[in-house]
């Protein structure tokens, strides 16, 4: 294995535990910074305002991601579009912490990720079950996270993915050593990295969740799920008062276990995005590439 | 030996496993009511310091913590860790901890393309693999020790009581540097049962 791709893995371990926020302006992310955010991911529209603007969405202006890079000094992530490894040369030129290869953008490529293998930044790709998690994995993903259903406001579809891959590790996990080897090809994924799956139980790399977390208790949700981490798109700027929503997610992920404390931090937080549900929307983005 | 891993946020489960490696029992430290227990050593993880500094004040952990690292309770930071223990920190952020005498560069390699990984000698331990991700390092010192440069930048220093590397042992599958801070752990151990005793 590559150093490089060791040291993607490990930047990865050093935001776990910790919340991903979505900033548009370098106001946003100094005031997500404040917040606790142990990252901020840098867009031009969050996920909500994408889905409500409709038409082909793609990766952020650098400027405007630069101006976000001077304002913080935690680490700055942005999106590509799926396959679109020019918009990722384009984010590595300007040293970006994480690429995104995000299916809250518009695909560029209704066939291919992007090789990651060739690039030295690194990147968090989404998945809904353990074959994407793998297969982005495979391509040079150092991080996977849930795709979730981003920009509604509703964690179902997150609860769902966490679910289904936890499901199928504990199924690898428990699987005799020569069953492994059918499991790899009906997941379409090389069979060292089931057998990591099946030795260690869990994924090679690190996994949050993503999509639709909007309250302290979804983030406590998915931790208890198995998240390593939370990343929080639409829920914290489309809600009454960003700050003291951000800080109680923020604590609420390190204390995912304590109730009492949970109750405490869900009090008074203001208005909480309304969000839209599964039923309600037209575009499912958890289905663009799989 | 018991050693207390603060758990607010980061790569705090490496450091469990190394601990686990060694035969030393942990516990991590996620609010106020975890540190009513006896630890031998607190671990302070690599994350980020700006998360893990605003939760140490709002979880009222700042204060207790500082006092017992004061009055000589082992520690060792990493990377965050080291940025939290530092008296001062480049760039204008205020201090944490602030309990050793150095000055702190954060993100002083850079962004994430500037993370490398690095073979150089510790002080006592011979060359060691060292890892650093958007890592820190020593700026100045005045009162610490420094343990371990790279590129002749100071990477490792001590000064009593308290242990800080920029770079991430526990990211490695070198176990010195936390055997290293065991034996401050004990040594400091073995003093205080012997004052109680002479009591």
């Amino acid at each position: 294995m590559s150093d490089r791709l060791e040291l993607n893995k490990n930047l990865a371990q050093m935001l776990k535990g910790g919340v991903i926020m979505d900033v548009t302006t370098p106001e946003q992310a100094k005031i997500a910074e404040a917040a606790g955010a142990c990252a901020v991911m840098a867009l031009e529209r969050i996920p909500a305002d994408i889905r409500a603007a409709g038409g082909v969405s793609r990766m952020s202006d650098p400027k405007m991601i630069k101006g976000i890079q001077n304002a913080v000094s935690i680490p700055v992530m942005a999106k590509c579009r799926i396959g679109h490894f020019a918009e990722a040369q384009i984010l590595q030129a300007i040293e970006i912490d994480y690429i995104d290869e995000s299916e809250v953008l518009s695909p560029a490529d209704d066939k291919y990720h992007i090789d990651k293998t060739k690039f030295d930044v690194p990147f968090v790709c989404g998945a809904k079950d353990l074959g994407e998690a793998l297969r982005r994995i495979n391509e040079g993903a150092s991080m996977i996270r849930t795709k979730g259903e981003p920009g509604t406001g509703d964690v179902v579809q997150a609860v769902r993915h966490m679910r289904m891959m936890q499901s199928e590790i504990r199924r690898i996990g428990s699987m005799a050593e020569d069953e492994l080897y059918e499991t790899a090809k009906s997941l379409a994924v090389p069979f060292e990295l089931v057998k990591f799956v099946h030795d260690n139980k869990k994924l090679p790399v690190v996994n949050f969740a993503a999509g639709g977390v909007a309250t302290p208790a979804d983030a406590a949700l998915m931790m208890q799920l198995g998240a390593e981490g939370v990343f929080v798109g639409s829920g914290i700027f489309k809600s009454g008062n960003p700050e003291k929503r951000a800080a109680a997610i923020v604590k609420a992920v390190t204390n995912f276990n304590d109730a009492k404390l949970l109750a405490e931090l869900s009090e008074d937080l203001g208005e909480a995005m309304v969000g839209i549900n599964e039923q309600e929307i037209a575009l499912l983005m958890a289905e663009r590439g799989k | 030996m018991t050693i207390g891993v603060l758990a607010l946020q980061g790569a705090f489960i490496e450091h469990e496993r190394m601990l686990a490696q060694l035969g030393a029992d942990s516990f991590e430290i996620r609010q106020l009511k975890d540190i009513d227990r006896h630890m031998d050593g607190l671990i302070i993880p690599g994350g980020e310091s700006t998360v893990q500094g605003k939760l140490l004040r709002e979880l009222g952990l700042l204060q207790p913590l500082t006092e017992q690292i004061k009055s000589g309770l082992p520690v060792f930071g990493t990377c965050a860790g080291l940025i939290l223990l530092a008296k001062k920190i480049d760039g204008g952020e205020a201090p944490h901890i602030a309990v050793i005498d150095i000055t702190a560069k954060r993100n002083a390699y850079g962004r994430q393309l500037g993370s490398f990984a690095a073979n150089a000698e510790f002080k006592g331990l011979g060359v060691i693999p060292m890892t650093f991700i958007r890592a820190p390092y020593i700026s100045e010192t005045s009162g610490a020790e420094i343990l371990a440069e790279v590129d002749g930048k100071a990477v490792a220093a001590r000064q009593g009581n308290i242990l800080v590397t920029a770079f991430h042992p526990e990211l490695t599958s070198d176990l010195s540097v936390h055997r290293y801070f065991l034996g401050i752990a004990a040594e400091n151990s073995s003093k205080a049962n012997s004052a109680e005793i002479a009591v």
